[in-house]
């Protein structure tokens, strides 16, 4: 039920991680200590997002984005007040004055900037509102997140964080079969192709890290950025069967397959009948 | 006699020690100290510092001892000595703290390093009207969807069973696949 917490414990790269992977619909409070932002997702993409009392209505986006001069904007906002954005929107281009395209790009540049600011953000509250969108009269875009959470990713810096993140170098990594997880649409660096380059279930991190000539530390970060964009999962290095094996062997009594799996049911039948 | 062993972790206070106690026919021997830092008594009074060990008789020749391990990160060091030879383990996360997520899945992977055994992974205290839901806790812990995630409450025994049940499936799934 209750999607909340603490920047502390989620930084706003994981929170957009979770509703990307989760393909959320609703909005996102973060409670900053001066302001509030409200980000709001359809199917785990961005979809519109707002910034304290910062104005947000189309005019004031596409003056920031400079579609519009000051002048424009002013004339808009004592004459045309009461347009909605979306009447807005379709005056300009149907006066052949913008694109639909000019208009999107706009919408998108401005709602990733407030992304790219929370990201910033440190200390805070977070909850989401499931179900909850802007009004209707409001253009949405569509925006994949993968992008913006590889580069939140990017911005963590702090080693300890990272270590707890990923534990063991000696974990192995598979790229996820999560529809939607395209590599080609990826803004990846040339490090991260290169590590990319090298995923595997039968090397291990620390052996990706040789091949790309990194250190524990580069490594950690790259990977992280790949597992929080949903591309990569930490799997057990392969050539399990034998590990498996030993590792069987060294828990239990018995040593024959069929002596061992006879072993197991009868711990079955004895915990249910607890 | 024979004897196998099954490891209960997860961070501090998530419902390790509760959990053995629910199902284990001996009282469980807990390992308990009053806590003393202010930030961890906030959140309860007693905390286990070397190990629980619990006890279910299967019958006359085997035995099937449950271990928990510390919560707190100064005895990780326990870690790997109670991982020795077990056939499976849990990693109990307590549902109603989103701050503990990240640390459930940093020891997870360290158990997962650790030794290549089956695992179940239990959402507990599923009881709270603050518990997230199973399907974010899974983004959040980063568990991929072939590893089960269980409802729990570690007071209520059927939920405790059903996470054992639910990891013996596993160990005796595995045991098949490694067959062919
Ligand atoms: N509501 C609720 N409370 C629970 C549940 N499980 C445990 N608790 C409570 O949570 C607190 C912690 O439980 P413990 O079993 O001591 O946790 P632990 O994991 O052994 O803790 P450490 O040994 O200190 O790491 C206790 O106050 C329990 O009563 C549950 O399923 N629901
Ligand atoms: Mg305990």
């Amino acid at each position: 039920m209750a999607l909340r917490g603490n920047l502390r414990d989620f930084t706003v790269t994981q929170l957009l991680n979770l509703i990307n992977l989760a393909n959320k619909t609703g909005t996102l409070l973060v409670e900053g200590p001066n302001e509030v932002a409200r980000i709001a997702f359809r199917d785990g993409k961005l979809a519109y997002a707002q910034l304290g009392q910062e104005d947000n209505r189309l005019a004031a986006i596409l003056h920031r984005a400079n579609r519009l001069t000051t002048g424009q904007l002013r004339v808009i906002q004592m004459r045309a007040s009461s347009l909605s954005d979306k009447e807005l929107g379709l005056s300009l281009i149907n006066a052949n004055y913008l694109t639909q395209e000019d208009v999107l790009n706009a919408l998108h540049a401005y709602f990733t900037d407030i992304i790219r600011r929370l990201f910033a953000w440190v200390e805070g509250t977070f909850h989401f509102e499931n179900e909850m969108l802007p009004p209707e009269d409001r253009i949405t875009v569509r925006l994949d997140l993968e992008n913006l959470i590889i580069e939140g990713a990017r911005q963590l810096r702090e080693f300890e964080q990272l270590q707890d993140e990923i534990p063991s170098l000696d974990m192995a990594l598979r790229f996820t079969e999560r529809p939607g997880a395209n590599l080609q649409k990826m803004n990846l660096s040339v490090e991260e192709w290169r590590v990319v380059s090298y995923i595997s279930p039968r090397n291990t991190i620390q052996q990706i890290a040789a091949a790309c000539k990194m250190n524990d530390m580069e490594i950690r970060r790259i990977i992280y950025g790949l597992l929080q964009a949903g591309l990569v999962e930490v799997v057990r290095i392969e050539n399990v069967p034998a590990a498996v094996e030993k590792a069987r062997a060294a828990a239990m009594p018995a040593q024959n397959k069929e002596e061992q799996k006879s072993l197991v049911n009868r711990l079955i039948s004895r915990i249910r009948s607890i | 006699m024979q004897t196998v062993k099954m490891v209960v972790t997860g961070p501090f206070s998530a419902g390790k020690t509760e959990f053995i106690r629910s199902v284990s026919e001996i009282d469980v021997v807990s390992t308990e100290r009053k806590i003393t830092g202010d930030s961890e008594r906030t959140v309860k009074q007693a905390t286990t510092v070397a190990m629980d060990f619990g006890r279910i008789t299967v019958d006359e020749d085997l035995v099937l001892y449950l271990f928990g391990t510390p919560g707190q990160k100064r005895f990780d060091f326990m870690w790997e000595i109670l991982s020795e030879g077990m056939l499976g383990f849990i990693v109990m996360v307590d549902s109603t703290r989103p701050e503990t997520f990240r640390e459930a899945r940093s020891i997870l992977e360290t158990f997962r390093a650790y030794a290549p055994t089956p695992y179940v992974v239990a959402a507990n205290k599923q009881d709270a009207s603050e518990a997230w839901e199973l399907e974010d806790m899974r983004h959040a812990l980063r568990l991929d969807s072939k590893v089960k995630l269980l409802p729990c409450v570690a007071t209520d025994k059927n939920t405790v069973k059903n996470v054992l049940l639910e990891l013996l499936y596993s160990i005796l799934a595995e045991m098949e696949t490694s067959e062919k």
